[in-house]
């Protein structure tokens, strides 16, 4: 059938595959003769989960043990964020890091190494496992930053392209409530946002919502918002909300004018500099679960995200390069979000490194797709790279010199046998499929 | 904490049920077919919460082990609050159309064990006193049509089985739910194209804990199922016999 992921472009006919072992998968992995590549839920924006034949984990959702005395966790990787919440709140123990939507797969955060609002302080997903169960074409195999090191490494971030992850092993943090003490600040410009998130980078959580359609001083204008993890209020899971958009809509309501206005309201909305109060963590976290297939508003033809780092180096220069880029094109990104990174880790293919990230939503169409091209030669000249799970139309030179480590991912891919069927959409585009 | 048994614990909508059970700190009984996944499932519901966990493997059908396993789990944890019955098969309806064995086999598993089951369960939960008897019967049982009416016969006499017992234990304050679920995206239904009317197992599951809770005897689940049958159901049976359905 027909297949797409969150941006609903592109979309490609596939096969899809649900097994509910770890034998069925192995047994797969090992003799299956064409193209195939994991999937969790689909929650990648681009062409990362998108193959032939696709193999999900939505049958494998089991957990295995957790130990209350030290809040390590196994499970299957096809448990979702959400349903691990559900369970571990209550009991007062949380996610050490989460992207900002919690239906996705916990195979799916591994293969993504994903970020939240504290990469600079926690690091990403992957830095809090402690080992994984892979079925690769040669066998079941078990890693970690111990054994089988550079397996570990190229799985953690590697988009699926190793094999299937089975089993993850991590370990939770403890909490003492369900909400989150939360501080906004208003920033003029870009300029204030970026000294705000150095003078907080002691905070827990933080993150820039960025007004994309602000010109001249007002350039970057933004609201930073920053969280910590409230000491009382109980341990409630809470409820993602339950409106939900049942088809696309024909027509896309968001066009330059309705996102100036939402822009406008959404930055007016906190009326003095700084604003403090306590929210439960579901609309901390995930401000988005709430109404539920969001990305259908954007119409039939889907859209783009575009999510690139670009080292601290560049700076305030480098980031008001690429913000002068985007206003100027008039393309509106309804979302856009800027966050301070910590350092990156050792795994091949893992995105955050040291600087500033910037994610921005664009209706797809040629106008936008040539915006993107453009943005791209500013990101490489500055250093930066962008965010393979984002991502749906990056040529491969500037993946390769995003992401130097390449080859030693090759390199794996091979030893494991996984060059010869494992490969999605984007692998093939980025010539990581010969 | 409340003692709950559940037949066919593996299927995807009584799984998903058992996880919140778990989570409220229940201990379950857990019967089913299929050993392997009965050991995952076991240790999936003790790390989510239930209090204690036992793991009987049994083919529904084999009808004459029903009554020794109910007595052994209301003897060791002195009643059965919640008694869920939810194994089933889909029926290859053209297959039955020419297999007297076949269509008898389905509806045995369908029906009859499920009858079986009932029988006995209802026995137990009068000398009790308490509990709540929850059958997942279907929205097919509510009117036979040419694509499925082995399946709906037999989910239609599991109905009117409820129904009976329903009315025979109402005074004893025993609940009897029947849960008639529409198009649901389980194992069962794997190969079917899915459209808008399709639910999740975890949906199924909050309408079916909510129905325990509040002492319903019959949802329709998800809710709007409750019309469409509705619909369904008021059309003569002179223009329904020529509807391709
Ligand atoms: C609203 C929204 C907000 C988001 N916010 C953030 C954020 O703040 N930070 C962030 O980092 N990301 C964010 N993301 C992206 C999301 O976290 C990642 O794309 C994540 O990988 C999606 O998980 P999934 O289970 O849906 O995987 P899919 O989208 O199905 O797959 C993603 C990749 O993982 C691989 N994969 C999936 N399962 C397995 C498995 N079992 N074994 C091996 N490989 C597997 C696939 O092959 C594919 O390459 C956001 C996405 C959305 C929709
Ligand atoms: N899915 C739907 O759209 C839908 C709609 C209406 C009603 N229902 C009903 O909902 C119930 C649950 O089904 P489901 O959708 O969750 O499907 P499912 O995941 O396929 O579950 C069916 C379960 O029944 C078990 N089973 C079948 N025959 C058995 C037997 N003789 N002895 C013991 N166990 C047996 C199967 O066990 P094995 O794994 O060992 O085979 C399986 O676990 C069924 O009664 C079904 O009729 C489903």
């Amino acid at each position: 059938m027909m297949i797409h992921s969150w941006g609903r472009y592109p979309i490609c006919e596939s096969k899809i595959l649900n097994p509910d072992n770890d034998i069925s998968v192995t047994d797969f992995a090992q003799n299956t003769t064409s193209d195939w590549i994991p999937r969790g839920l689909g929650r990648s924006y681009g062409d990362s989960a998108l193959s032939g034949q696709v193999l999900t984990s939505k049958n494998l959702d089991y957990i295995i043990e957790f130990d209350p005395m030290t809040g390590i966790l196994t499970s299957d990787a096809g448990v979702t964020l959400a349903s691990l919440l559900k369970v571990f709140v209550p009991k007062g123990w949380f996610l050490p890091v989460t992207p900002g939507t919690q239906f996705v797969s916990l195979g799916g955060a591994v293969a993504s190494d994903v970020h939240g609002k504290n990469h600079h302080g926690e690091g990403s997903f992957c830095d809090h496992v402690l080992s994984l169960k892979i079925a690769t074409p040669t066998g079941m195999v078990t890693c970690s930053p111990t054994e089988n090191e550079p397996l570990f490494r190229a799985t953690c971030g590697g988009m699926g392209l190793t094999g299937f992850i089975t089993q993850v092993t991590l370990k939770l943090n403890q909490i003492k409530s369900a909400y989150i003490q939360e501080v906004t600040h208003k920033a003029n410009n870009l300029q204030e946002v970026m000294s705000l998130f150095e003078e907080h980078k002691d905070a827990t959580y933080s993150v820039a919502w960025i007004d994309c359609m602000a010109t001249g001083n007002e350039l970057g204008r933004s609201l930073l918002m920053l969280g910590e993890h409230a000491q009382s209020g109980g341990l409630d899971a809470g409820q993602p909300g339950h409106l939900s958009l049942p088809f696309e809509l024909p027509i896309s309501p968001l066009n330059s004018f309705s996102t100036r206005l939402f822009n406008q309201l959404y930055y007016h909305r906190i009326r003095s500099s700084v604003q403090n109060k306590t929210v439960h963590y579901q609309p901390f976290f995930y401000p988005l679960d709430g109404i539920q297939n969001w990305n259908r508003m954007y119409g039939k033809k889907g859209f783009v995200q575009y999510q690139c780092v670009i080292p601290y180096a560049a700076g305030y220069q480098g980031m008001k390069a690429l913000m002068d880029e985007i206003s100027a094109s008039k393309e509106a990104s309804f979302l856009a979000v800027l966050k301070a990174m910590g350092p990156s880790n050792d795994n091949y293919l893992s995105f955050p490194m040291e600087g500033f990230t910037l994610a921005l939503d664009f209706k797809y169409k040629p106008n936008v797709l040539a915006l993107l091209d453009r943005l791209d030669d500013i990101v490489l000249d500055l250093g930066g790279r962008l965010y393979l799970t984002k991502d749906a139309r990056m040529s491969e030179k500037m993946f390769k010199r995003g992401y130097p480590k390449w080859e030693e991912f090759m390199e794996v891919r091979e030893s494991y046998g996984a060059n010869k069927h494992i490969h999605s959409l984007q692998s093939k585009r980025l010539g990581l499929s010969s | 904490m409340r003692s709950i048994i559940i037949f066919g614990a593996t299927s995807a909508i009584a799984e998903a049920t058992a996880r919140l059970f778990a989570q409220n700190g229940d201990r379950i009984c857990l019967v089913a077919r299929n050993t392997e996944k009965l050991t995952r499932l076991g240790k999936d519901l003790t790390a989510r919460g239930a209090k204690e966990i036992i793991s009987t493997s049994m083919d529904m059908n084999e009808v004459n082990q029903h009554a020794e396993l109910i007595e052994k789990v209301s003897q060791q944890w002195g009643k059965i609050d919640i008694a869920l019955i939810a194994h089933g098969t889909l029926p290859d309806q053209k297959a039955c159309e020419t297999s007297v064995e076949l269509t008898l086999a389905e509806l045995n598993t369908n029906a009859i064990s499920t009858v079986a089951l009932l029988t006995r369960l209802a026995n137990q939960m009068e000398s009790q006193g308490s509990g709540t008897l929850a059958v997942i019967s279907s929205v097919a049982g509510d009117r036979g049509r040419q694509s499925n009416y082995v399946y709906g016969a037999a989910k239609g006499m599991v109905t009117r089985f409820l129904q009976g017992l329903r009315n025979r234990l109402a005074a004893k304050g025993i609940q009897v739910l029947d849960i008639k679920p529409g198009f649901v995206d389980t194992p069962m239904t794997e190969s079917f194209t899915k459209g808008a009317l399709w639910a999740q197992p975890e949906d199924i599951a909050n309408c079916i804990v909510k129905g325990i809770e509040g002492k319903k005897s019959t949802i329709y689940t998800p809710w709007f199922w409750q019309w469409i049958m509705l619909i369904i159901k008021s059309i003569p049976e002179p223009i329904f016999k020529r509807l391709k359905l």
